[in-house]
């Protein structure tokens, strides 16, 4: 009963996104304001139908009922209930599910706070992410609905993935949807605009929020990914340029750029076709990954079960989405007028650049993904392109970024002087440099990689640490007072910039330390041996056997000690999962600030002995705390007084071109 | 501006890559030995223990290598068509049992049937290091000069024996 | 007494025994290390896309312990990976090769650099022109408005 509730709230939420599209963009097209009228509301009870139809999975879930052909392929009766519910979104069926679900839920959210949106655009826009709804909803309905029965039941499921068994795993999927799914948002912004031919600053600045918080999410959902494969996997290891990986790297690069440009579209009204390509391009990227995901093209850890049909049906909505999208632009987008007057030296030279960086990366990184499919289709024979290429590709790509990273917020709009930046970043790059050389010998180790990564991390933070001093000086010298006193006055949107680019910095710093100086033991260990690594000393105490609810296993006890006094005491642990038959290692992880021990086990050998693998690494929880200030960063940005003081102000405000094209 | 149009051309060229992927295997792995000698190896027999098998010895007829083990699931698949062929005496095919046990191996002959006319035994999957062997079964198609011709990955099938293997077999037996 | 000491120092000389340093788990580490950077860079052909360090699968092992040997028989890392590739083709190395099929793909980074920036360059420089023609344009009228006009209020 309850999973015919759900198949039919998926008919119904696609027989309202269907009236949503049409009226919203007829009425649009024509306007006729009742028509338009039926956005909102339709928006709201998609939402309302897809909760529904979610819940009612999840229930099913949770009642363990094996007569749902998904649940009866991905549950298990011993599965505890949290992993369950996760459960819902670990299949290819129930991760559509919750991509509709996070869809209706943007769209929601974009019928609720566009009050200083003109009527029309607002139609439009949610005319459009009706349209995009519609096509996920017919997939699902036609090639993978989540409610297919299995009759008989199933006395029991085949259990979820053990390596899904994980906290981790459980956020990582609604965080990196809500990112993905977030950028339909700013794309029907966009398509919304070349539709109705208006392109301005006010396009730009209602489209900005919505695609900082969209990047914010998939920032944590790809940060989320690395560190779960970091503690999951058992190797350490946190980013291997796996094609999904990848797919979900791309639509964050060019994300990066979109949100940069959308900075300067608002404030100085330039870039405005860029900027529209962009947002196109980067939900496009979105598309492309579920594309990859699913249809079995590409091989991957992460992939889902394939079928070619499904592949096909993708490939098709995909051409109609994107190839629309990008027809439209072709054809719209010259008419666009130029906005302001600006040099190749100042910040928009800067972003400008920074695009091009950001964008070459991501074409980089989505050559390397394809091109064994290219070669393969020419039947060029079969290659792999796997770290060693991404790696030497990626890294000279974003090391002038980064760089740019610290001038273009001390550039000024529309022309700057190169000898006045380099008087005003002097001292951060000599800073930037004698750490750089003095840094790595405090570790025991210089090689030029390390050097020029804390250069790039250092010059980051320092030029941070001047932007913000010479901003507060110049406010006391205007108006008077200590300038310390102007730190609260200073707008949530320049700390949001702040906290995000400092974030960048201390990702590089993990990445670089890790790389520098993680140190790896692997070694034969009886009880009462030890092993020493990064000034510790580590102890096997010995072994106990381990009963979970769906494993079994063996658990070492492994004493840490530092001078001679004890630390932390770690289990890592070597599981068996009954039902899917499977050896699973967890490893034993000890936190720190400055380092992580990494314990895991390998095999059982003779004499009482197991062979276990220790490492050492500094600084690697930089890496996930630097994202995690990127995207905090981004929240603060988004809190920024002028978005609520804008929905409050004005209702009728129209076109702001007047001061940016003059 | 015909400019506006490069994105939209890229992206008609990844689309149709991607169409004609749809109809590939990511994961099949060619073999770059197609065309070059088969790898020499010298390895014991399986039902006649002491007694050893040499490829030196195969040159001059054509022959099927066939790579095999009782603890292979899809081997069990593609093992009757292997009989009957055997049965139909067009061409000798020889077993390379793989990372297997002896006696597992000859129970799961004796049960389902043995078409070898030899069986090598590569305990250690040396000899499949050798011959690009990444999975069980594979089936190689080898000439009279000891020239491996062609590859099959995963079980045989009628489809491909009357389409491609028997037809080769019978063009290098001329 | 004696007893007691004695007693006393068999059992912390015992206790020093048993608090010893663990054996590595390879015979020699300094291989061993080599072994698993090349690994690193080799791929398990049985899995999705796991590199030959990583993998557990049966032939991840075969193909490790292969390396192994033929380091041990004195090969370089390159006449190892000439030994994969002959055996299993270009798909078995993560770095691809650069030949002409690969071309592309290693220069093509690079080439998208340049032309970004040359685009760049162009765009703005031609976005300078067309905004320096309408100024001037404006100025340019402005001036001729005050010379008709007569007076000589116009703006410079």
């Amino acid at each position: 009963m309850i999973p015919e509730l759900g198949h039919f709230a998926i008919i119904i939420a696609l027989l309202v996104a269907g009236v949503q599209a049409f009226f919203s963009l007829a009425g649009a097209a024509t306007g006729n304001r009742p028509w338009m009228n039926v956005a909102r509301p339709a928006a709201h009870a998609q939402f309302v139908l897809v909760a529904l139809a979610f819940v009612c999975l999840a229930v099913s879930f949770l009642n363990n009922d094996f007569s749902v052909l998904n649940v009866a392929s991905n549950s298990n009766s011993a599965l505890p209930w949290f992993y369950r519910i996760a459960a819902t979104w670990g299949s290819h069926e129930g991760s559509l599910l919750l991509w509709v679900l996070m869809l209706s839920g943007w769209m929601s959210a974009v019928a609720l706070f566009s009050r200083h949106v003109p009527t029309d655009m607002v139609a439009r826009i949610l005319g459009i992410m009706a349209l995009v709804a519609v096509g996920f909803f017919l997939f699902m309905l036609l090639t993978s609905n989540p409610f297919d029965r299995l009759l008989p039941p199933a006395v029991d499921g085949r259990d979820l993935n053990p390596l899904l068994q994980d906290p981790g795993m459980v956020i990582h999927p609604p965080m990196l949807y809500m990112g993905y799914v977030g950028f339909s948002v700013v794309f029907a912004f966009a398509v919304a605009a070349l539709l109705s031919g208006r392109l301005d600053s006010a396009w730009a600045r209602w489209s900005r929020p919505w695609t900082t918080v969209a990047w914010a999410f998939l920032t944590i959902g790809i940060a989320l990914g690395s560190w779960w494969a970091y503690y999951e996997l058992g190797w350490g290891g946190w980013w291997f340029w796996d094609p999904v990986e990848n797919a979900s790297f791309m639509p964050w690069l060019t994300g990066t750029a979109l949100m940069h440009s959308l900075a300067v579209t608002e404030k100085r009204g330039g870039f405005k076709s860029w900027t529209v390509l962009l947002a196109i391009v980067t939900f496009s990227l979105s598309l492309l990954g579920t594309f990859l995901v699913r249809s079995g093209v590409l091989t991957s850890v992460h992939a889902f079960a394939t079928d070619p049909a499904r592949g096909v049906f993708i490939l098709g909505f995909l051409v109609f989405v994107v190839g629309t999208s990008l027809a439209l632009f072709a054809w719209r987008a010259p008419r666009v007028g130029l906005g302001g007057q600006f040099n190749l030296i100042s910040r928009e030279g800067a972003l400008l650049s920074n695009n091009v960086l950001l964008m070459v990366a991501a074409a980089s990184v989505l050559l390397g993904t394809l091109y064994p499919l290219f070669l393969d289709a020419l039947g060029l024979g079969k290659i792999s392109v796997g770290p060693p290429y991404f790696d030497a590709v990626f890294v000279p790509l974003m090391a002038p970024a980064m760089f740019l990273m610290g001038v273009g917020p001390m550039a000024r709009w529309k022309q700057a002087s190169l000898p006045d930046l380099a008087a005003r970043l002097k001292w951060a790059f000599a800073v930037a440099l004698v750490s750089a050389a003095v840094l790595p010998l405090t570790m025991g180790k210089w090689t030029p990689m390390i050097a020029f990564g804390l250069l790039l991390a250092v010059w980051i933070m320092a030029s941070c640490a001047v932007n913000l001093r010479e901003r507060i000086t110049q406010l006391a010298a205007n108006g008077g007072g200590h300038p310390v006193s102007y730190l609260k006055k200073l707008p949530r949107g320049y700390y949001g910039m702040l906290l995000a680019h400092f974030g960048v910095a201390v990702f590089i710093v993990g990445v670089t330390m890790v790389n520098g100086y993680e140190t790896e033991k692997d070694v034969r260990m009886t009880p009462g041996s030890t092993v020493s690594i990064g000034g510790y000393v580590i102890r096997l105490d010995g072994f106990e056997d381990v009963d979970g609810p769906n494993y079994t296993g063996v658990r070492g006890i492994l004493t840490v000690l530092k001078d001679g006094r004890q630390r932390d005491v770690m289990f890592p642990e070597k599981r068996f999962y009954n039902v899917q038959q499977m050896p699973m290692t967890e490893a034993a992880i000890d936190t720190g600030f400055t380092r992580d021990l990494y314990i895991s086990l390998g095999e059982a050998v003779d004499g009482g002995a197991w062979i276990v693998r220790v490492y050492h690494k500094p600084f690697v929880d930089w890496i996930w705390g630097g994202a995690f200030l990127m995207a905090l960063g981004g929240i603060v940005a988004v809190s920024d007084r002028r978005y609520r003081l804008a929905r409050a102000a004005q209702r009728k405000s129209q076109d702001a071109t007047a001061s940016a094209a003059a | 501006m015909a400019r506006a149009l490069i994105p939209l051309v890229v992206f008609a060229l990844i689309v149709v890559f991607l169409w004609v992927g749809l109809s590939l295997n990511p994961r099949e792995v060619p073999s770059p030995l197609i065309g070059k000698p088969a790898p020499v190896f010298e390895l014991p027999q399986l039902r006649e223990s002491g007694a050893a098998i040499r490829s030196g010895d195969l040159k001059g007829q054509v022959w099927l290598l066939n790579v095999f083990a009782s603890w292979c699931t899809p081997c069990l698949e593609e093992h009757p068509y292997l009989v009957s062929l055997a049965q139909r005496d067009l061409v000798p095919v020889y077993g390379l049992n793989y990372k297997d046990g002896r006696n597992a191996a000859l129970k799961w002959l004796g049960k389902h049937g043995d078409p070898y006319t030899g069986i090598a035994v590569d305990t250690e999957g040396r000899t499949g290091i050798e011959f690009g062997v990444y999975g069980v079964p594979e089936t190689f198609v080898i000439d009279k000069e000891g020239v491996i011709r062609f590859k099959h990955i995963g079980p045989l099938n009628p489809r491909v024996l009357d389409e491609e293997v028997l037809p080769l077999v019978a063009r290098l037996q001329q | 007494m004696s007893r007691l000491i004695a007693a006393f120092l068999l059992a912390s000389t015992a206790a020093f025994c048993l608090a010893q340093e663990a054996p590595p788990a390879a015979e020699d580490p300094v291989l061993e290390k080599r072994v698993k950077a090349l690994s690193e860079e080799l791929r398990c052909l049985v899995c999705q896309n796991q590199s030959l360090a990583d993998s557990n699968a049966g032939l991840a092992i075969d193909l490790r312990n292969q390396v192994r040997e033929l380091m041990q028989a004195g090969k370089s890392d390159a006449q190892i990976r000439e030994f994969l590739v002959a055996r299993y083709g270009d798909f078995v190395l993560y770095s691809p090769p650069v030949n002409r099929a690969t071309l592309v793909l290693w220069v093509g980074p690079f080439i998208l650099l340049v032309g970004g920036g040359v685009l760049l360059a162009t765009y703005l420089r031609r976005r300078e022109q067309k905004l320096h023609v309408q100024t001037m344009s404006a100025d340019d009228r402005a001036r001729a408005r005050s010379l008709l006009d007569g007076s000589g209020s116009g703006e410079n």
